[in-house]
């Protein structure tokens, strides 16, 4: 059932075992709030292994071969001798945001997001559950599923550090909240990173965070993010994936609505090699509204694999669904939506549509709507579309002159548009926007990948 | 201008154009009339490059070059244009960006420098006084959600801000009212120079008193039947097309 770590200190280990070994020094660092989930973590992982393709919900994606093999595991903080203000730049002009960064998981230990907003926390998931361990105990575990899925019971198991951000009461964040994610090291390396977002009643936010890659070796991340949206409360989370191909990323965002709630999420991968989305809103309050909205643009043999799961736990409850996909070569990607609409759950309102533009015979695509409808007043639609350049346009619009590439490009923006329409933040609307062309001209250098800090790598370091 | 040899189109192995010979001069008005599915718009669409049909014989020169091997963007540089019978909807790119896109490729072509956002609105704003379409329109998506009418005055509005030498209006009239039909046939005749040149595709005489055509071909069943001046198009109006049919059918 277990995968093989090769390499770690010069021997194979299988992550049980490596688990298993580290297991004193990984508990003595840490606050006893993540140390209480690990035995159960422990127990459910030996049981169910890195998910492979055998498992239903990881149908399309066998996440085994890709986790064992020639890695180093991040079990300590990372230690940058260089200043990370000196690989990056941060374009604030164009967008003013608070900006923290973690390097492999890690909190990044000289972060300065400047002066914050009264009463709004953010830092480092670690140093959170050490000072303020009856907050972090209260959603800890509650919402990722340790016990059912493997990837997030192997995100428990090490679970260590991570961002934190605590929205209190009322508090209206203006300033978007970026959070960068880099992945950086010598070696392959395989890491994880546990992260916790706290809305409480009637607060607001907008969070943007982006994921990275500043060397050109592998990488695999195992990233899981709890979160939880307060009655009246309202959170847009966007997550921009840029990473090389060799990259492969499990990213788990679990979140629970309130009452009257209100949740965007939107997860942009323009670049990646394996991506794996999962997106859980369990709208927990009435007339909560739960939206989930997505874009991949793949080519060469990147894969991306979204799944969505929306459960409607009470009546009244809105969420809506809206995930495109560009498909270039040999890319392969999935969508599975699964809609739960739970006995009392009268009156809820859920859509969702997945619609893929296929531009090679050789690109392939999974759609999935999974619908578990137990009430009866129920307004529930799902559509899936895959389909190829409407030869119609594209015969139009070179009769005004502009070529079949060029054509091409208009057609597959024109595709992606609506998703990033639904990015509230005008400057990062207008970031994406200018990313999603080039990545279509191919001309995304990942030198300029990040959105917001526009970072500026040197040759060897951008993939 | 251009001119038409003998040519032979098809679509899955059904021959469509069956013989076509056509030539056009400079400041030339030419009306292509003919009962319904005789290939009218295929004719036009050959013109225009669709890589649908199979051009199977024939020859077909533009401006002394033979445009039969070029790209349809090759076509609409070299100033070919189609308006179409049926205009697509491309949800997703703007007008304006569609537009400008399309002006500028073809100024590349023709080793011009591309127009300024300042230019290109000033253009656009003289040009849409000239078919007196919907400012609201250049905000939106091409063609969606644009009425039958709408999407014709749209066809003019391209055509008068590329300039083409030769225009093809397929079926430019139908679907529109008669106050439509003015505005469209006044900004056909307001941009008629003695160095260009128009093909009027219709199956109605209607057009015709508004754009006075120098000849008036009848083509069916893939086949120029008859050539003559104005006069013919009223003849066709009196008579319908029975008689046509009657003297060609079927062979
Ligand atoms: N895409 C197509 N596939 C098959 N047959 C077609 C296609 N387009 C046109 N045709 C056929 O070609 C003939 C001519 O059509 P068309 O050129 O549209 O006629 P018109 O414009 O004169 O009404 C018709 O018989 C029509 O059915
Ligand atoms: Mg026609």
């Amino acid at each position: 059932m277990d995968n093989v770590i090769k390499n770690i200190i010069g021997k194979d280990i299988s992550l049980a075992e490596l688990f298993d070994e580290n297991r004193a020094a990984i508990e003595s660092h840490s606050s006893s709030v993540l140390n209480s989930l690990r035995d159960e973590a422990f127990d459910a992982f030996q049981e169910l292994g890195i998910p492979s393709n055998k498992v239903e919900n990881y149908k399309y994606t066998n996440l085994q071969p890709l986790f064992s093999g020639d890695f180093t595991f991040s079990l300590k903080p990372e230690t940058l001798t260089e200043n990370l203000e000196d690989i990056f730049s941060c374009d604030v002009d164009t967008l003013d945001s608070i900006t923290i960064y973690l390097v492999n998981g890690w909190y990044y230990t000289r972060n300065n997001p400047g002066v914050l907003p009264k009463g709004l926390v953010i830092g480092s998931m670690a140093q959170m559950a050490k000072e303020n361990p009856d907050l972090i105990e209260k959603y800890y575990g509650t919402r990722a599923p340790h016990l059912s899925d493997g990837a997030v019971a192997f995100n428990t198991m090490f679970a260590q550090d991570g961002f934190f951000v605590h929205v209190p009461k009322g508090v209206a964040v203006e300033r978007p909240i970026q959070i960068v994610n880099i992945l950086m090291s010598e070696d392959a390396l395989m890491t994880t990173q546990r992260n916790l977002v706290v809305m409480e009643d009637n607060s607001e936010a907008r969070i943007m965070v982006c994921d990275h890659t500043l060397t050109t070796g592998k990488f695999v991340m195992n990233s899981v993010t709890e979160g939880y949206v307060g009655k009246d409360a309202r959170l847009d989370l966007y997550n921009l994936q840029n990473q090389h191909n060799a990259t492969t990323q499990v990213a788990g965002f679990y979140f629970e609505q309130h009452e009257n709630s209100h949740l965007a999420t939107n997860n942009l991968t323009l670049h990646a090699g394996v991506a794996r989305n999962n997106i859980e809103l369990k709208l927990a309050g009435s007339h909560a509204e739960g939206h989930a909205y997505g874009l991949y643009l793949l080519d060469k043999n990147q894969h991306v694999d979204n799944f969505s799961y929306i459960d409607h736990a009470v009546p009244d409850c809105f969420s809506d669904e809206l995930f495109k996909g560009v498909l270039d070569d040999h890319s392969t990607g999935a969508f599975t939506g699964k809609i739960m609409v739970r006995p009392d759950a009268q009156k809820t309102n859920a859509y969702q549509s997945n619609n893929n533009l296929l531009l090679t015979n050789d690109a392939k695509m999974n759609t999935k709507p999974q619908l578990e409808i137990y009430a009866d007043d129920v307004k529930c639609s799902h559509g899936a579309t895959v389909g190829q350049i409407d030869e119609d346009a594209m015969f139009y619009l070179r009769t005004r002159g502009i070529n079949k590439e060029e054509a091409t490009i208009l057609l597959m923006y024109a595709f992606a548009y609506e998703v990033i329409e639904k990015i509230k933040v005008e400057p990062l609307r207008e970031q994406i926007r200018t990313l999603v062309e080039k990545r279509f001209r191919g001309e995304l250098d990942k030198c300029h990948s990040c959105v917001v800090c526009g970072q500026k790598g040197t040759d060897v370091t951008c993939l | 201008m251009l001119s038409i040899k003998n040519l032979h189109a098809k679509i899955e192995d059904k021959e469509i154009l069956r013989g076509i010979d056509l030539k056009v001069k400079p400041g030339e008005v030419h009306a292509i009339m003919g009962p319904n599915g005789s290939g009218k718009s295929t004719l036009a669409s050959v013109l225009a490059g669709n890589e649908m049909f199979e051009v199977s014989e024939g020859e077909v020169q533009f401006n002394g070059k033979d445009i039969l091997e070029m790209a349809p963007e090759d076509r609409a540089r070299e100033g070919l244009f189609l308006s179409f019978q049926y205009p697509v909807e491309i949800p997703g790119v703007s007008m304006v960006n569609f537009l400008r896109t399309s002006i500028n490729e073809l100024r590349k072509y023709r080793e011009e420098k591309p127009l300024s956002a300042s230019e290109f609105l000033k253009l656009m704003r003289e040009k849409k006084n000239l078919v007196d379409i919907d400012s609201d329109l250049t905000n939106r998506s091409v063609n969606e959600g644009f009425s039958g009418g709408e999407k014709k005055k749209n066809e003019i509005f391209q055509m008068a801000m590329l300039e083409p030498k030769l225009s093809i209006l397929d079926e430019t009239d139908s679907g529109l009212d008669i106050d439509a039909l003015r505005v469209v046939a006044n900004g056909v005749n307001k941009l008629k120079r003695p160095d260009n040149a128009t093909v009027l595709i219709t199956h109605y005489q209607r057009l015709l008193e508004y754009i006075v055509p120098d000849y008036v071909h009848v083509l069916y069943h893939g086949r120029i039947v008859k050539t003559g001046g104005k006069e013919l198009a009223h003849e066709l109006e009196a008579n319908g097309y029975d008689w046509i049919k009657k003297e060609f059918g079927d062979k």
